[in-house]
């Protein structure tokens, strides 16, 4: 098997990310190492978003809320693992089938009021529900409201994988990663997909050949939840804390914005996008520039913000139409 | 029930209905007309508080400093139309709303470089920082009185711009059947510029009238964003008709709710979770309202008529 | 409705605020036959095909198809009892190939598509009948280029591949031919033979060299209604019609 210059450059992409904390080691500091576990967190989570963007047409602005969803059910398991003694909610497993439950749960409900509707009308009703959720968590006393929760410990994965470990950590989510990617490919490439695709491309012609698009967009937005709330779940460990402003829209807004930094047509898109933005935001606010007594680095948004409007007028594709064999046009 | 109380809060809800009004007002306007969605009017909100202070501080007249904010937001408006929105009108509403977000970040980083991370007050004139008498006993604030009477002259002056006069037949016709006002011969451009300058001054109204109550700070604009686009949503885009009947509803749900859901949730549930649960749901009341409304209607309440085929 | 319709169409009535655009409208299409439906732009030619295939409802009137009633039947529901419809403008998935296009349609009727794991572009029970089907329409070279990518011409035949693929019962083409260069139209013509021997039609058409070459029978609609239905030497010789339609015409 021959690979192509592009499928090159994922691979040493990958390649890179899974000997990463060895160089880390070398050189002794491990902040690197969890500044891109959040990277691969939160690119798992754009990938599931783009399966709604990218090949479904459905911009879904409210996201995060799933990540925020799939994070409290661990804050909340060790919450009262902690504070009442429920030794089972420490359970990593159960914490984990919970996480993907009650997101795959809340995806249908939302996926299901909002699919009725299109266009700036969904982009809107998406914003709503997450913001809901946003409030609702902001609301309970019990859990933290504003302040959010600490989780004194993390998920306890019964001795197979010891999570307070940063490496086996980084592993575990290294992995996730190339499984959600693994996936996410056989799901376009599928009969499901095929539909997905088809609807975004020209509806009324799917509604004329025979489809009916409404049950298969809901299959892909409980899809998509389901597994931003398994990134949740990840988030939730790596930063030993959930709050609600995990779900605030703005959150929903950067995954958006990963998902066209990286191009919402291929695949590995949005993990580019993810490492992009983050990049971004660590580059641009480290500028060692001083004019007149202020640093631009502290106002970094002054320049990220503008950049982003550029990237949707000029290079609507983003890191990926600099990619070898970018698709041209579209 | 404290009946005085309700009055009070049903008169805060037509004040916040009035002012999400002046927001809706704009931004329905520029979606109805453009098809845009634009992410930024809470910026130019926040703008109007912000060039308000400014300028009552140079003047130390909160009325100056009023009447010379609202040329200023509507020229940012006209500028920001003409350097970055014009290009995405024919681009999709993803691009619209990246773009738009892009634009947020640069406001709230701008304001911060320029005004500084704290926030600003805005000093109210003797005669509008005090209580009048509604009805004999019950005071309430003047500066919240004169919001709502602005917010009603406002309201009754755009709708006699949008029923009566040629600039109002344009945007109707534009709402409704976007091809046709290119039919008619008429400077598309000049009048989206108009319009979308029309819009930012009317947020930037909205935002000099909010800064005195509310306190004038980076974000701002965010969080009354969201709730102008749940009135505009469940109004029906494009509908000023819609966006007024939305905002005072909203306006009323929101602060009466938030007053009385207690009291209510005490009747029905044990009074520990009542207390619990309540500002949880009063906060989410209004999405709870839209996603009904939706669910019901996916056009909103008053899809303008073309539209909703 | 007798033994041999397969359509039949009785006092079909759409209002578009006071416009009638079909107005008590009845017809009938033979199994088998071609059935041609003229008449002057604005007649209602595309509402009644939308009406049939149920994309937009109608204020009354009866439907029946394949001797069923399609009140209650959504436009999907309709495709899967054998109504098939090709677009006056063309409505294609443009980033697809040609071949992924024609797969499409055959997916929707090959069961549920809820397999989320294997290729569909290696399906043979996809790719089998979709090739065949170019093959029958003529764009079998074509097979891997992109929709977009196609002549306009090309895009034409597509669209009645596409319609094709979902083993329809009765085809409605909607101005197959419209914005053809005369080759083109010609071709299309021969294919259109070929098929008319396989296929019960419903053909809207300007081009009336085509219409008279291939229809068994032609109704004439004006302002939503049919004034004059039969064979194509009845409708040349029709009073009603060389007034309405065809002394429109010059």
């Amino acid at each position: 098997m021959t690979l192509s210059s592009r499928q090159l450059i994922n691979t040493a992409l990958l390649a890179f990310l899974a000997l990463l904390p060895f160089f880390t080691d070398w050189v002794g500091d491990s902040f690197y190492t969890g500044l891109v576990a959040r990277i691969l967190i939160l690119a798992i989570a754009a990938l599931s978003l783009n399966l709604l963007i990218g090949y479904g047409g459905m911009v879904s602005f409210g996201h995060a809320a799933f990540v925020g969803v799939g994070a409290y059910v661990v804050g909340i398991g060790t919450f009262h693992a902690f504070e009442d003694g429920v030794d089972w909610m420490m359970n990593g497993y159960i914490q984990l089938a919970f996480a993907l439950l009650v997101s795959a749960v809340v995806a249908l409900t939302i996926g299901a009021i909002s699919l009725r509707t299109r266009g700036v009308y969904f982009i809107m009703i998406t914003m709503a529900f997450s913001q809901m959720l946003y409030f609702s968590a902001v609301g309970v006393e019990t859990y933290g409201a504003d302040d959010g929760l600490s989780i004194y410990s993390r998920s306890d994965m019964l001795g197979l994988i010891d999570l307070n470990d940063e490496k086996s950590l980084y592993y575990l989510i290294f992995v996730s990663l190339l499984l959600v990617l693994f996936l996410m490919h056989r799901l376009i490439g599928s009969a499901f997909g095929n539909v997905i695709r088809g609807s975004k491309s020209n509806e009324a012609r799917m509604r004329a050949i025979g489809f009916s698009p409404y049950k298969y967009r809901l299959t892909a937005f409980v899809i998509a939840g389901t597994i931003a709330g398994y990134a949740g779940f990840l988030m939730a460990n790596l930063n030993d804390f959930v709050s609600p402003d995990m779900m605030h829209w703005t959150r929903s807004g950067d995954l958006i914005i990963m998902i066209l930094l990286g191009g919402m047509a291929s695949l590995f898109g949005p993990l580019y996008g993810a490492l992009a933005f983050l990049m971004l935001e660590e580059l641009l606010s480290s500028i060692p520039l001083t004019i007149g007594g202020l640093h631009v680095g502290e106002y970094w948004q002054l320049i990220f913000g503008p950049l982003l409007i550029l990237v949707v007028l000029y290079a609507r594709n983003g890191v990926d139409s600099f990619l070898p064999g970018a698709r041209k046009g579209s | 029930m404290n009946w005085l109380l309700l009055l009070e809060q049903i008169l805060n809800g037509f004040q916040l209905g009035l002012l999400l009004f002046l927001l809706a007002a704009g931004l329905t306007l520029v979606f109805g007309i453009m098809d845009m969605v634009n992410l930024a009017h809470g910026s130019l909100y926040m703008m109007g508080a912000y060039f308000c202070a400014t300028f009552t501080g140079w003047t130390g007249s909160f009325l100056i400093g009023a009447l010379l904010t609202l040329p200023a937001v509507f020229i940012l408006g006209v500028v920001v139309e003409i350097v970055a929105l014009r290009t995405l009108y024919a681009r999709d509403h993803l691009d619209q709303v990246m773009a738009t977000f892009g634009l947020i970040l640069f406001f709230n980083e701008a304001t911060r470089l320029i005004w500084g991370p704290i926030g600003l007050a805005i000093p109210l004139p003797d005669f509008l920082n005090q209580t009048v008498e509604i009805i004999p006993g019950v005071p309430y604030p003047a500066f919240r009185l004169a919001i709502i009477i602005t917010g009603f002259l406002v309201a009754g002056l755009l709708y006699f711009i949008v029923s009566r006069t040629k600039l109002g037949m344009l945007i109707r016709a534009g709402a409704s059947n976007r091809d046709m006002i290119g039919a008619l011969g008429i400077n598309i451009r000049l009048l989206f510029t108009l319009v979308f300058g029309l819009g930012a001054a009317l947020a930037g109204l909205a935002g000099l009238m909010a800064g005195p109550i509310l306190s004038v700070e980076i974000g701002m604009g965010e969080s009354i964003l969201i709730l102008t686009l749940v009135v505009i949503v469940i109004g029906g885009i494009g509908s000023i008709k819609g966006a007024f009947i939305a905002a005072i509803l909203i306006g009323l749900i929101d602060t009466v709710g938030r007053s009385f859901l207690p009291e209510i949730l005490d009747l029905i549930l044990p009074s520990q979770t009542a207390a619990t649960a309540a500002p949880a749901i009063s906060s989410m009341m209004i999405y709870l309202l839209m996603a009904l409304v939706l669910a019901i209607k996916p056009q909103g309440l008053f899809p303008p008529k073309g539209v909703g085929q | 409705m007798t033994e041999q319709d397969l359509l039949s169409v009785e006092k079909l009535v759409k209002r578009y605020g006071g416009l009638l655009a079909t107005d008590d409208l009845s017809l009938s299409v033979r199994e088998g036959e071609l059935h041609a439906i003229i008449g002057p732009n604005g007649a209602g030619k595309t509402t009644l095909i939308k009406q049939l295939t149920g994309e937009i409802p109608s204020d009354s009137g009866k439907i029946t198809f394949a001797g069923q009633n399609l009140k209650r039947l959504s436009e999907p529901g309709r495709s899967h009892i054998g109504l098939a419809r090709s677009f006056q403008i063309t409505s294609l998935f443009q980033e697809f190939t040609v071949l992924e296009n024609v797969c499409l349609a055959v997916q929707a009727h090959n069961g549920h598509s809820f397999r989320f794991w294997k290729k569909v572009n290696k399906d043979k029970n996809l790719t089998d009948p979709a090739l065949d089907i170019l093959r029958r329409i003529g764009l079998e070279q074509r097979a891997d280029t992109a929709a977009a990518n196609l002549s306009h011409g090309e895009q034409r035949q597509l669209e009645i591949a596409v319609a094709l693929a979902t083993k329809p019962k009765l085809l409605l083409l909607d101005e197959p031919m419209a914005g053809m260069s005369k080759e083109d139209s010609e071709r299309l013509v021969e294919r259109l033979i070929e098929l008319k021997s396989r296929h019960t039609i419903l053909l809207v058409e300007h081009d009336m060299d085509a219409v008279f070459s291939l229809a068994d029978r032609i109704s004439v609609l004006v302002y939503g209604r049919a004034i004059a239905t039969g064979t194509p030497d009845e409708i040349r010789n029709n009073d009603d019609v060389r007034q309405a339609y065809l002394g429109e015409e010059a």
